[in-house]
């Protein structure tokens, strides 16, 4: 079996005495569409920064294409073909979208060292064909400041897109966006070519669903499940964990030494009855 | 003792001196950049500022009482200027950083032209105050009195300092401000108000170091320069925000100035730079910076 | 205003200063001299402060370094204009390399006290190292400089000779903005993170910028030395960095003629008119300085932008 594009095995972040992501292990093929869920201080952000090389590791590796970029600093990683995209948008305020797209696509397949201008049309014919699958086109010469947030997210996917990177992270990529805007992304990262290899966060379980052939559930620093959407759809410890349970020590991981304690009996009451005749 | 210690130990004491004064007017600094992640470039001509009362109030004999008066001249004129600064700043509190740091340049340059114009060009020396003009003895050697006094009003100061920061709620507050000065808003404590009390606290111990200087320094133009780039220096090495920082800091550099005159004078720059260059690229945040600031 | 109407100005501009020697009395060349290698001092700060986005207060420090360069090299080793001007070129960006190696791991306000921290200590430097600098004296009665064979001592001449070489440091300047390395900084400046994540190695840049930035404050320092004849510590301190952040802060940073314009403003304030506001130059200065920084953030230069928007 040919090596995961990406991976990590064993990664732990701690802040203090918060372990932020708690032993994780992930592997994704080529051209994987894997997708990151979890309620809120899962530890989703803290992984994908983990990942990309914004922030080092307390323990564990992160492999790309079977190598060990662990002490690599996130510009080596990004040369290396791996590209992401943030939360909150992150562009260049002072420039157009074209600049900003221009930006990316210079230091992947441009002279990004060049002290000298020149007028390269092939560069300017790859900007325009990125802002146009982003549905851009019409807004190219439009500084950033005066686009919409949907416009902004759109604009972010273009710039990362625009190193042309093998693998891309991509987090929370619809957040804030309207229903109409989410279709035409989901259409979008449905067209992205079937070699990149795709590991997007999400909270739109309905986006997470229609686009991701995997689905990693991370609870507490910690993966919970691992597997297909339907099976972590049906995955009882999953539900567990966005919508709570009824037993408040689930909410505690036990101190070292301490037993679990029981568990207090209303499930096992209604089984109880349902088994009483 | 060691013969080395013997040959050097002035320039020990010298540097304990330094150092003393340095945190003076440094701590001043870190904590108006800790607190309020505003650099005050008008620190250096406070402190000329305090050193030009000493001269023009106390005269170059100065008697206690004409001492004093100069202390709490220089006190006042601190206070108000501190204040005055943190209002004149807080009219840019949503440009940035920058543009704040650039606005205390501004004001620095008019009040360093206004002290030239109002005390000449001449360089102004000053004795200590009756009393601590004599030497004494000191392991065999003869040392100023001021200077051990300035050593000990240091430590006194130190310590003084210590006890607020760690011990009160005064010092709970100034702890919590420089770790996250967001969260201390969001419970419900004026920002302005705690600007303006630092800032004047931070102009008061400015303006008190030149004072205290002035028997050793004197009073002169680019005297405020030269002030402005050591309690930089104490302050990026120390790390912003911290007073443990400040203090070893402004010991460090007090002694990497008095020994390496003595050492090695013409490297002496070149020391400060080393010693500078050595600690950011170790510790970018400083000795004791802290890790993650409020807008880090 | 349109491209065609900006190459207009721009020749109006350039031929006026061509001109100007011709008409102007000797003290009024010479200011003018004064005056353009201070603008390519401000210009080079500029690439820093403005299309970088690293302030800096320690830029005298390369100024200096090149004006001690120039006139050590016009005494004791040769006249010629070339020779004195790239041996402060070569200096300065050595230092600059130096310093910048170490100033551009930091960011924002740590950047400034650094580089504070470095054009003090060159300062000192300067101060204490009589063999070569001449210490607290200074480097005096530096020759003039020759062009061709030809001593520079007519104002004229020499005006025009500065001109040239503010004109081929602006174009410089100008090359590298436009140029996908400048585009480069201006990303670094609006967002260096995000740089860093598309594989940008930003640190280089800095530091590059810096080199440069350095080496045409050298050149500019040597242009001051061959006017002035004389270099005294007090050229490579705080004085000359603050006046060049002034210049640049005045003038509008990030605008390529802003800067050029906010130095003869300075020049003028602090050299000429000095004199008749009583001596106080400098607090005039101050003043007009905190009134930008307060009225007009973005300097002069968008002074007519800003009005013209009604947005």
């Amino acid at each position: 079996m040919t090596a995961p594009v990406l991976s990590c095995s064993g990664l732990v972040r701690t802040f203090g005495a918060l372990r932020a992501v708690d032993g994780v292990d992930l592997a994704l093929p080529a051209g994987a569409r894997h997708a990151l869920i979890g309620p809120n201080g899962a530890g989703k952000s803290t992984l994908f920064q983990l990942l990309a090389g914004g922030l080092s590791p307390t323990a564990g590796r992160v492999s790309l294409d079977g190598r060990d970029v662990t002490r690599l600093s996130d510009a080596r990683r990004a040369r290396r073909g791996l590209g992401q995209t943030f939360q909150h948008s992150s562009l260049f305020p002072s420039m157009t979208a074209a600049e900003n797209v221009a930006l990316a696509a210079e230091r992947a397949l441009g002279a990004p060292w060049s002290p000298l201008p020149r007028h390269r049309p092939a560069l300017a014919e790859r900007v325009d064909r990125l802002l146009a699958d982003v549905d851009l086109l019409a807004r190219r010469d439009v500084p950033v400041a005066a686009l919409s947030h949907g416009e902004c997210r759109q604009l972010e996917l273009a710039v990362a897109l625009a190193t042309a990177p093998r693998v891309l992270l991509l987090d929370e990529p619809a957040a804030g966006m309207s229903p109409a805007e989410s279709e035409r992304l989901a259409a979008l990262i449905h067209r992205l070519p079937a070699e990149i290899t795709l590991l997007f966060v999400e909270h739109d379980l309905d986006l997470v669903f229609r686009l991701a052939t995997r689905v990693t559930v991370l609870h507490l620093g910690r993966v919970l499940v691992s597997g297909s959407p339907e099976e972590v759809r049906g995955s009882r410890e999953v539900q567990e964990a966005y919508l709570g349970t009824g037993r408040r020590e689930d909410l505690f991981l036990p101190a070292a030494g301490a037993t679990a304690t029981a568990p207090d009996d209303a499930p096992a009451a209604r089984d109880a009855s349902a088994e009483s005749p | 003792m060691p013969a080395w210690i013997d040959l050097h130990f002035i320039s020990l004491l010298n540097g304990l001196a330094i150092g003393s004064l340095l945190f003076i007017l440094a701590v001043g600094l870190s904590l108006i950049f800790g607190m309020m992640d505003v650099l005050n470039l008008a620190h250096g001509v406070l402190f000329l500022a305090g050193a030009y009362a000493a001269w023009w109030i106390a005269g170059a004999t100065p008697s206690w009482p004409g001492f004093v008066a100069a202390l709490a001249v220089a006190g006042a004129v601190g206070i108000a200027a501190g204040s005055g600064l943190a209002f004149v700043v807080e009219r840019l509190a949503r440009r940035s950083h920058l543009d704040q740091a650039l606005l205390t340049l501004g004001l620095a340059l008019i009040a360093a032209d206004a002290l030239s114009a109002g005390f000449g060009d001449d360089v102004h020396t000053i004795n200590p105050p009756p009393g601590l003009d004599v030497s004494v003895l000191v392991l065999g050697k003869t040392y100023p009195v001021y200077r051990l006094a300035l050593i000990g009003l240091g430590a006194a100061l130190a310590a003084a300092v210590h006890f607020v920061v760690e011990r009160t709620a005064v010092g709970a507050l100034i702890r919590a401000t420089v770790a996250d000065r967001d969260m201390v808003a969001a419970i419900g404590v004026d920002h302005r108000r705690v600007k303006i009390v630092v800032f004047a606290v931070g102009a008061l111990l400015a303006t008190t170091a030149g004072v205290l200087g002035a028997p050793i320094l004197g009073a002169r133009p680019r005297l405020d320069d030269t002030a402005l780039v050591f309690a930089l220096v104490v302050v990026v090495i120390g790390g912003l925000g911290s007073v443990r920082g400040a203090l070893i800091g402004a010991l460090v550099i007090g002694q990497i100035d008095s020994l390496g005159r003595d050492l090695l004078p013409d490297l002496a720059s070149f020391i400060q730079f080393g010693a500078l260059a050595v600690v950011l690229v170790v510790r970018p945040r400083g000795l004791f910076g802290a890790a993650t600031g409020a807008r880090s | 205003m349109t491209p065609g109407r900006r190459r207009l100005a721009l020749a109006a501009v350039l031929a006026a200063l061509a001109i100007a020697p011709l008409v102007l009395s000797t003290y009024g060349s010479v200011t003018l001299a004064r005056m353009l290698a201070f603008a390519l001092l401000a210009a080079s700060l500029d690439l820093l402060v403005g299309v970088t986005g690293l302030a800096s207060l320690g830029h005298g420090a390369y100024f200096g370094a090149g004006a001690y360069t120039a006139g050590w090299v016009a005494l004791h080793v040769s006249r010629s204009a070339a020779a004195t001007l790239a041996a402060a070129a070569a200096v300065s960006a050595v230092v600059a390399l130096v310093a910048g190696s170490v100033a551009v791991r930091a960011r924002g306000v740590f950047f400034l006290m650094l580089t504070l921290a470095i054009g003090e200590i060159v300062e000192q430097l300067a101060q204490s190292w009589h063999g070569v600098t001449g210490g607290s004296d200074g480097l005096y009665g530096i020759p003039a400089i020759q062009l061709g064979g030809a001593t520079l001592t007519d104002a004229r001449w020499f005006t025009w000779f500065v001109l040239a070489v503010f004109v081929a440091g602006l174009a410089v300047i100008a090359c590298l903005r436009r140029a996908p390395f400048g585009a480069a900084l201006r990303g670094i400046r609006d967002n260096e993170p995000r740089m860093r994540a598309l594989g940008y190695n930003t640190y280089l840049y800095k530091l590059a910028a810096f080199v440069i930035a350095g080496t045409l404050a050298g050149v500019a320092g040597g242009l001051f030395a061959a006017q002035q004849r004389l270099v005294t510590p007090g050229d490579l301190g705080m004085a000359s960095s603050v006046a060049a952040l002034l210049a640049v802060i005045i003038g509008g940073e990030g605008t390529l003629w802003g800067p050029c314009l906010g130095a003869a403003i300075v020049v003028e304030l602090r050299d000429v008119l000095s004199s008749s506001l009583g001596g106080h130059g400098s607090l005039v200065l101050g003043v007009v300085f905190v009134a930008v920084v307060f009225l007009l953030p973005g300097g002069l230069a968008r002074l007519r932008i800003r009005t013209g928007d009604a947005r």
